[in-house]
């Protein structure tokens, strides 16, 4: 049953995402990746439309993955599922116990959770870069460069690093996108 | 009632203008509900800050489950929550249809080869950013370095081990450390206590 699956797998992904959007990235990946619903390309695609389209990109991937797989109803209830763990906590946080950020074993549990996700998402990042640039996904893959995305990458990290330097503020990541959309367009069409 | 519409079309608005994550929404959030309207206090909004960041789920629901309670209990909270989620919803559910479609098209496929590289210096950074905001204690770097590591090995030699996995053991080792930790404080306290 897809719906019911759907459900359950975003459901499993609102519960355990700590760390905004990117934080479950990689849950998002390995469940997709598991299940079959999405190629890995395909994925990093619509990462992009997520992070350049408003709203939370949780909820636009679950949106996203549930109608490529089960159309309104799919998207609906991989939304649901992914709203839902939130939306009860903050509920019972609010009603019951407001102060529970405070108390010193939940700070001691919030604080080790914290760096877990900060290597989540670096190795994320680089599973992401092998595959992309050498088509590496495991040990035995033939590696390839694709030198274009190197060229590409390290264009939009030039560009990001001087932005910051001069505007002391991080790049706007659709104006990022924009630029490699172009790169791509003058480099692989 | 009144009350209740307002908020459904102040979430409505806020989820269809925040792009970038959840940490634009805040100060929209502020702009809204503190500065404008006055619903709610200066204090109170740096709780609900202070909450939505540290429980798992997009900060962008947990705030507006949180705002919608604090205004008109349950109810606001369904509905805030919904209406937060409405323009997202609605933006990718019409862009799912198409898609695929769209990206046969030689230069958006081509523009979408660039945006995969994009995309990976987007995470990159998130990632970096946040490492730089964490405080570097011993067991932070250890934990980030380990997960870093580990789930590279693991996805290049095709083992099976779920990013929750990472998630549970620093959030138990990290409660283990905390209750070791207390434990001897009372013991010392308790020595103390003993000599004098």
């Amino acid at each position: 049953m897809i719906y019911l699956k759907l459900f359950l797998t975003f459901l499993k992904i609102g519960a355990v995402s700590f760390g905004g959007g990117y934080g479950m990235i990689s849950l998002i990946r390995e469940e997709v990746l598991a299940a079959g619903w999405l190629p890995e390309k395909e994925l990093v695609d619509f990462i992009a439309v997520s992070e350049s389209t408003p709203g939370p990109v949780a909820v636009n991937m679950a949106t996203f993955i549930g109608s490529s797989q089960a159309g309104m109803t799919g998207a609906l209830t991989a939304t649901a599922g992914v709203v839902l763990p939130s939306f009860i906590i903050i509920l019972l946080i609010a009603a019951l116990v407001k102060k529970i950020a405070e108390y010193a074993g939940v700070k001691a549990v919030l604080g080790a959770v914290t760096p877990a996700v900060t290597g989540l998402i670096t190795a994320t990042a680089a599973i992401l870069f092998l595959s992309c640039v050498t088509g590496l996904r495991t040990v035995g893959d033939r590696a390839t460069c694709d030198w274009k995305a190197l060229i590409i990458t390290a264009i939009i990290l030039l560009v990001a690093a001087v932005y910051r330097k001069i505007r002391k503020k991080s790049f706007p990541p659709a104006l990022l996108l924009l630029i490699s959309g172009g790169l791509g367009i003058a480099l692989y069409l | 009632m009144k009350k209740a519409i307002k908020l459904f079309f102040i979430m409505l608005k806020i989820g269809l203008f925040t792009f970038g994550g959840g940490y634009a929404m805040i100060a929209l959030l502020e702009n809204e509900f503190v500065s404008k309207r006055n619903w709610m206090s200066d204090g109170e909004f740096a709780e609900m800050v202070a909450i939505a960041e540290s429980t798992p789920g997009p900060i962008a629901i947990n705030a507006a489950t949180y705002i919608g309670y604090r205004q008109k209990g349950v109810f606001g909270a369904v509905l805030s929550t919904i209406a937060v989620c409405i323009p997202s919803f609605a933006v990718i559910y019409v862009i799912s249809l198409f898609f695929n479609e769209f990206l046969k098209i030689a230069w958006v496929a081509a523009a979408f080869r660039g945006i995969q590289a994009g995309v990976v210096v987007l995470i990159s950074l998130a990632g970096i950013k946040m490492f730089i905001k964490m405080k570097k204690s011993l067991f932070n770097v250890l934990v980030a370095a380990a997960t870093f590591i580990c789930m590279i090995m693991f996805s290049l030699f095709a083992v099976d081990f779920s990013s929750v996995f990472y998630i549970l053991i620093s959030a138990v080792s990290g409660l283990l450390i905390f209750l070791v930790k207390r434990m001897r404080e009372r013991k010392k306290r308790s020595e103390n206590n003993d000599i004098s």
